[in-house]
Parts: C-alpha cells; sequence; structure tokens
C-alpha cells in the first residue's frame, strides 16, 4: 500500500464506509433491475460528487481540490470493490483532458460544473471493438465534428464528450448531430455507438502532440485502479468463503491445494497493486506516465482475469449463480480488460516504449 | 455391455454407410438441417415441432440415436464402427442426433450395466426413442465435491420408501420426467449407506425451484423431496450399492463432458479463421496481433494435442471395456481448453464479443458469450477440476495423502 498522507486517508476511509454503508452490491443489482441505459444512480453520484470525490482532479481555482490521481484512485478502488454503478471514473478521466488541454475559457466553463457533478462528461476515443488510438477516422472541418465512436463508457449519463480526432482532442455537447445506440455488454453498464454527424466542436488545442495518449493513460490507470477494488473484493470474498465452507468434515481452507492457490492469488494481488499504485503515482508526478501506466494496466488485466476466474471456480456451484455476487465481478471485468487496452496490445506497446 | 463384434468387411461397412443415406434422405426433414437437437440438453423446454417429433421417431425407431446399446432395449445393437458411421453420415447430411440428454450420455449406459431385467425393460426404450428426460439428483447444499456425504433419507416403509430431503443444482430439474438420484438408506455409514433409485418428478411432494446463473438463464433448480413415496422397484442395484453405481455414473458422465463429440464439434472453426474476421491481418493474411497471433496458435497446438489424447485413450480403454480413469485427465484438460477458447473469442473480439443483448450483436456472438458464462461450470460440475486432481494424484499415481 502507497504511503498515503492524511488527507488521502481521510478520503480513503470515506470512500470506503460510503460504499460498504451506501453503496453495496444491492444498490448495483437495483441498477441492473431498473434497465435504464444510463446506469447509475444520479442521487448517489450527487452525493459523490458533494463529497468532492469528482473534483479530485480538478484544480482548486475550478472547483476541485487538486488531490491528484493517487487519491482519486483510493476512490475509485472502494467504488470497484461494490461494483459502484457511477460515470467517475469517465469523468475523471474526460476534466483531466479539459485540465491538459483546454484553454482557460474551455476550463471555467466546464471544470466547475464537472467537478460540482452538475454535468458529466467522458472519453470517446476508439472506433472498433477493440482498443486502437492509432486508427482514428473522425475528423473536424469547420469545426463539425464527424464520425463514429464505439461502446463509449457512460455515454448516456454524459453531457460533454472528450472526442478523439484524426488531429487532435475536441470537446462535443451531446444535442445536436450527437446520436447514441446502446450496446449492451456482460457488465449491465452504460455503453454506447455514438455518432457524430457534423456536431458543434471545440478543439482542446493546449494539450500538445501527446494530449491523447496522456488522457488515455489517465483512463488507464483509472480503470485499473476500478480492477485493484474488485481483484481485492473477489479474493476476500472468497478467501471468507473457502474459511466458512465445510466439505470432507473440514473447512475447503484447510486443503493444501487451495491453499497454495489462494496464496499464488495473495502474490498476484500485491503486484497488481504495486503496479496500479505506481500507476496513479506516475501520473501525480509527471514522470514515466507512458510507462507506468502501461504495466498498471497489463498487471491489472492480467490478475483480475485470473481472479475472476478462480473466484468462480472456488466458490463451486453457488459462483454460478446470479444470487451470489462473484459472478458480476467475472462480467465487469473483461469488460474493462477490453476497454483502453488489452492485454496483448499494452504488451506491444509495452515492448515499443522500451525500445525492442 | 455386451461384447462386439467388429463388422467382418469393407464391403459390410460400405452396405451399411449407403443403408444410412438411405435413411436419411427417406426420413431427415430438410428444414431441420444444421439444427442441434433440443432435447439433448438441458436448456429448456422443448415444444417439437412436427418435422422434429417425426426426425426423433425416425431415429428412435431403429435405435441409431442409442447405436450401440442392446437391440432387445431398443438401442440399435451395433459396433462402434457402424456407430461412427452414423455419425460421419448424419454429419455429412448436417442431421443432428435427436436422441440425447442425461438418459443417454449416464443414465442409460449406468443402469444396462447394474439394473434388473424389469428395470432395462422398463426405462431404456422411452430413452433409446427420446421420449423421457432425466435429471441427476446427486449434490445438496453440503454434499458438492464431498457427495457421501449426501443426506436426503429414504426410509424404508415396507414396500416402498419414503424420501425426504433436498437436492441441488439438479440441471433441467424443472423440465425432467424422472430422476435418478443417491440417497441415504443407512446413516451408520457413510459411503455404505447410499442407494441408488429412480424418482418420478411429478409425485406428490416432489418441488423445484429454478436458480438463475450468472450466463442469466435458470438451467438448474433446488428440488425438495418432502414425504415423497418411492416404489421398491425403483431401486437400482442393492441398498448400499449407491455409492459404487453412482460413481461409475459419474464415469459417464466425465467422458461426455470432456466430449466425446460435443467438445470436438464446439471447438470446429479455427480460431484463426474468426480472429481475421475481427482483426487487421497484415500482406500474408497473418494476424497483426503478434501477441494475439502467439496465443491463438498456443491454444490450437494444445488443443490438437487433447484431441489426439482423447483418441488414444479411446483406442486404449477399448480393451479395457469403457470408461477408464483417463476420464479425470481428460475431463480436467478438455473443460479448460473450452474455457480458454471461449476467453480467447473474447479477446478475438473486443467489446463485439461481450454483448448481453441487443441488435450490434450476431447471434453467434451472443451465444458465444452465454457459452463462455455457461462454461465456468464445466470445471466444477461432474467432479471439479480439483476433485480430478485428487483422483489422479491418488488413485492414479498412488501419492498418499499426508493428512
Ligand atoms: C451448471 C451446473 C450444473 C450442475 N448440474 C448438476 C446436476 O444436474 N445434478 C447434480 O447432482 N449436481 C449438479 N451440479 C453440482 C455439481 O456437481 C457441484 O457443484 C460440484 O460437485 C461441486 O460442489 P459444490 O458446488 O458444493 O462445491 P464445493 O464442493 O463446495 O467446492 C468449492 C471449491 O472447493 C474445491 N474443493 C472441494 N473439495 C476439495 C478438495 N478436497 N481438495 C481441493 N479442492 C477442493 C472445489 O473443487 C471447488 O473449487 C451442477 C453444478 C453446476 C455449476
Amino acid at each position: 500500500m502507497a504511503v498515503l498522507n492524511e488527507e488521502q486517508e481521510m478520503l480513503r476511509d470515506m470512500a470506503r464506509e460510503w460504499t460498504v454503508n451506501e453503496s453495496p452490491v444491492t444498490e448495483f443489482r437495483k441498477v441492473r433491475a431498473s434497465g435504464e441505459p444510463e446506469a447509475f444512480n444520479r442521487d448517489a453520484y450527487a452525493t459523490m460528487a458533494q463529497m468532492g470525490w469528482a473534483g479530485v482532479i480538478i484544480p482548486e481555482e475550478h472547483g476541485g481540490s487538486d488531490f491528484g490521481f493517487l487519491s482519486a484512485g483510493l476512490v475509485v478502488e472502494e467504488l470497484g470493490k461494490t461494483l459502484t454503478a457511477s460515470p467517475l471514473v469517465m469523468n475523471t478521466v474526460a476534466a483531466s483532458a479539459i485540465v491538459l488541454g483546454g484553454s482557460d475559457e474551455q476550463k471555467a466553463r466546464w471544470l466547475p460544473r464537472l467537478a460540482s457533478g452538475e454535468a458529466i462528461a467522458t472519453l470517446a476515443v476508439d472506433e472498433g471493438p477493440s482498443h486502437d488510438p492509432a486508427k482514428i477516422e473522425t475528423s473536424v472541418s469547420d469545426g463539425k465534428l464527424s464520425g463514429t465512436k464505439a461502446f463509449v463508457h457512460e455515454a448516456h449519463g454524459a453531457d460533454l464528450f472528450v472526442v478523439a480526432a484524426k488531429d487532435g482532442l475536441y470537446l462535443v455537447e451531446k444535442g445536436d448531430g450527437v446520436a447514441l445506440t446502446t450496446r449492451k455488454l456482460t457488465d449491465q453498464r452504460s455503453h454506447a455507438d455514438v455518432t457524430f454527424d457534423g456536431a458543434a466542436a471545440e478543439k482542446l488545442a493546449n494539450g500538445g502532440d501527446n494530449l491523447l495518449d496522456d488522457v488515455l493513460d489517465r483512463a488507464r490507470v483509472l480503470t485499473a485502479a476500478e480492477m485493484l477494488g474488485m481483484a481485492q473484493q473477489v479474493f476476500d470474498d472468497t478467501l471468507d468463503y473457502l474459511k466458512q465452507r465445510v466439505q470432507f468434515n473440514q473447512v475447503l481452507a484447510s486443503f493444501q491445494a487451495l491453499q497454495h492457490r489462494m496464496a499464488d492469488l495473495f502474490a498476484d494481488l500485491a503486484q497488481m497493486r504495486s503496479a496500479v499504485e505506481a500507476g496513479l503515482q506516475a501520473v501525480d508526478a509527471g514522470f514515466g506516465v507512458a510507462r507506468a501506466a502501461t504495466i498498471a494496466k497489463a498487471e491489472a488485466n492480467r490478475v483480475m482475469h485470473t481472479m475472476a476466474n478462480e473466484g468462480i471456480q472456488l466458490h463451486g456451484g453457488i459462483g454460478m449463480t446470479d444470487e451470489y455476487d462473484v459472478g458480476f465481478y467475472l462480467k465487469r471485468a473483461r469488460v474493462l480488460e477490453q476497454s483502453f487496452g488489452s492485454s496483448s496490445w499494452l504488451k506491444d506497446r509495452f515492448s515499443k516504449l522500451s525500445g525492442y | 455391455m455386451a461384447t462386439q463384434i467388429e463388422p467382418a468387411t469393407q464391403t459390410d461397412e460400405d452396405a451399411f454407410r449407403a443403408e444410412v443415406q438411405q435413411f436419411l434422405a427417406d426420413n431427415f426433414p430438410a428444414e431441420l438441417k444444421g439444427q442441434s437437437n433440443a432435447l439433448a440438453g438441458v436448456d429448456g423446454p422443448t415444444n417439437e415441432t412436427p418435422a422434429q417429433t417425426k426426425w426423433r421417431e425416425a431415429v428412435g425407431a431403429r435405435g441409431w440415436g442409442t447405436p450401440t446399446w442392446p437391440k432387445e432395449y431398443g438401442g440399435g445393437g451395433l459396433t462402434k464402427a457402424q456407430a461412427k458411421i452414423i455419425d460421419q453420415e448424419f454429419a455429412k447430411a448436417g442431421a443432428y442426433n435427436p436422441i440425447g440428454g442425461m438418459g443417454v450420455m449416464m443414465f442409460g449406459p449406468t443402469l444396462l450395466e447394474y439394473g434388473n431385467e424389469a428395470q432395462k425393460k422398463e426405462h431404456i426404450p422411452p430413452i433409446t426413442r427420446g421420449e423421457i428426460r432425466w435429471c441427476q439428483g446427486y449434490s445438496e447444499p453440503n454434499a458438492g465435491s464431498d457427495l457421501a456425504n449426501l443426506q436426503t433419507f429414504a426410509e424404508d416403509k415396507g414396500d416402498h420408501y419414503l424420501v425426504n430431503g433436498q437436492k441441488t443444482w439438479t440441471s433441467g430439474g424443472q423440465w425432467a420426467d424422472k430422476c435418478f438420484a443417491i440417497v441415504r438408506t443407512d446413516k451408520s455409514d457413510k459411503h455404505k449407506g447410499i442407494s441408488f433409485m429412480l424418482i418420478d418428478m411429478d409425485k406428490p411432494g416432489v418441488e423445484v425451484r429454478p436458480i438463475t446463473m450468472i450466463s442469466g438463464t435458470s438451467p438448474f433448480c433446488e428440488t425438495f423431496f418432502t414425504d415423497v413415496k418411492v416404489p421398491k422397484e425403483n431401486l437400482v442395484g442393492e441398498e448400499g450399492q449407491g455409492w459404487t453405481i453412482g460413481k461409475r455414473l459419474l464415469q459417464h458422465e466425465r467422458t461426455n463432458i470432456s466430449g466425446g463429440g460435443s467438445l470436438a464439434r464446439l471447438m470446429g472453426q479455427s480460431l484463426g479463421d474468426i480472429a481475421k474476421k475481427y482483426q487487421p491481418t497484415g500482406a500474408d493474411g497473418e494476424l497483426a496481433d503478434a501477441v494475439l497471433r502467439d496465443k491463438i496458435a498456443d491454444f490450437e497446438i494444445r488443443w490438437n494435442s487433447f484431441l489426439l489424447t482423447a483418441r488414444r485413450a479411446m483406442e486404449e480403454s477399448k480393451a479395457a471395456g469403457g470408461v477408464s480413469e483417463i476420464s479425470s485427465v481428460l475431463k480436467k484438460l478438455g473443460t479448460k481448453l473450452s474455457q480458454e477458447r471461449s476467453e480467447l473469442l473474447i479477446e478475438i473480439r473486443g467489446l463485439q464479443g461481450l454483448g448481453w443483448e441487443g441488435d450490434g450483436f450476431s447471434d453467434g456472438e451472443l451465444e458465444a458469450v452465454r457459452a463462455w458464462l455457461f462454461g465456468k461450470a464445466t470445471t466444477i460440475y461432474g467432479g471439479s477440476t480439483e476433485i480430478q486432481n485428487n483422483i489422479i494424484a491418488k488413485r492414479v499415481l498412488g501419492m498418499l495423502d499426508h493428512q
């Protein structure tokens, strides 16, 4: 666990207390049952914003707390543990794009509203089902943006899209020229293909050539933080279960074959935590971000993948039921694994960044 | 089972092949081409179309859905070589075997081995005609891997047993006509107190509650028995022989899960071919994503070895006359590989491979997602992978328990 300052500890404890008490997995079940495509509870999100969570990486002058990404990650990790459905991750990533690339006017216009929860933003980059930021066809002429973005997270709740076009990132408000087609994935969260047809767009002109990569790296580390929380929870639940479930007149936890499995997962989880926290810290330090974020997401993918499978396997038949939570983690895990970098994409990027 | 006489000559085989082809031409309704057997699985209620009924009855009348079972009980009375010809010719014609389900896969072979004459006469023919659906009443809330811990009790009432208790994870319980169950007839001995009996699901006191699975369907149930009267003639074998019979049935189950045919069909299409439809390719048509390409090749090489292992095991066990200990190895390998394949399909398709519902996904894509989720159960049921490992380590390799 990274060494936290007092503010960060308070933030984490607050997030932990709130998710456990106010947003356990039963709340996610309610969201799922509602069948609403936006797939989150507006009241809960308003509360989260009131607690300052939507503004953790937003500068104080624009209504945020400017605690940084490690702090944001602490909150996101807790949300991941209980599968809290909210646009917080995507809103944070989109806000970071404005922080990095927005003009003073754009910042003043959007950041306070994103920090207060009054408006919600998301990121729209990929144009196909696999992450590939090198393949962008979306273009802008005369301030009108056209193109189709695939599987945009939290598209239904968003008021504002940060859209990747061939020549950079743009802000596009939901409205004329923006059409959503819902894509329902296994995680039962908000995803949509978004078609922009001559939608009014404003460029984020200040972020430099690496703006898209910088923003995607922020998406990677925060997604990895969500996965970290999920993996931790699956691990904890599985361990608890093995300590309770009796077969052959003994608790399952007493079987050496299972002890070793849990020991392996425990070690994996330690690796994942180190990688994710280092990714978040690299963003805050502004140094070695690409490499650290790649490692963070790659390790998150690897460990979460195994953790979800093992969680179900070690629960036995009960793990296969909708009544038990562990299946939800699996179904969310794969969606996140395929978002902002699959394992093979990340390995390729890592090799390139490392010069081989 | 009776010893098989291999066909004498190639001409016999050719003649039989022609007979199967003629049968298909006469009986297989063209509209069913490419369909699979809705009755075989446990996936749901079945309202057969007239064509499906006709096809099932035609195959059932010949006993060709259970080709190697004895003729006197409605089977085909054929050799393995002839059964293979039926398989091949059906596949060529796009025809499915309409006779299936747990009755065919596990209960029938077990009853043929352990049942008395009256039981075989009563229960085997309806299975060969696909008329009766069976479910498996083994697991209980506290008897999963430790199956012998089962507590459902059958009290001796003279001419019948009175059964009380709860089974769980009963696949297809809500659609089954009958249940083969292992129950306790003696509380004083864990293994020798178990008996194998047949319970009608429509008897008073039998209640089923479907359970929803992570794949969104409800193919299994909790099954409650409250003062259910089971006639004594429904006891298979002797009282106390249930553990032996029940385990025998599990061997058949394993062999089926690791697949004989079903997995092979499932795995049929090359992952590489699928990947080329979803992923960019280079100048020579190779997959551009080298990591993914490596993973697919790695998988397909191991899948190929698995098929070779399965074939070798089958040939080797022929001499032994039935299922063998290697069934544990095959079950463990086959289920793991099929899970890996499902995961690879997701990697290949990206988010397009994670659709839950809606227009944006093809039927094949959506089915693959549900199969991926359902497939997580294959390493749990039929004796989990961990239990297969225990069987291999202890019984096959003779490694001692340190505890
Ligand atoms: C989809 C599905 C369909 C099913 N259909 C049927 C059916 O039709 N009829 C029926 O009777 N049952 C059915 N089952 C039940 C199935 O047989 C049991 O789930 C299985 O035996 C495992 O038992 P359990 O679920 O109680 O898990 P547990 O026995 O509690 O096992 C939990 C975990 O601990 C591991 N474990 C247990 N003991 C050991 C050990 N000694 N050493 C190492 N690891 C161990 C297991 O491998 C597993 O990973 C079905 C199950 C599923 C998921």
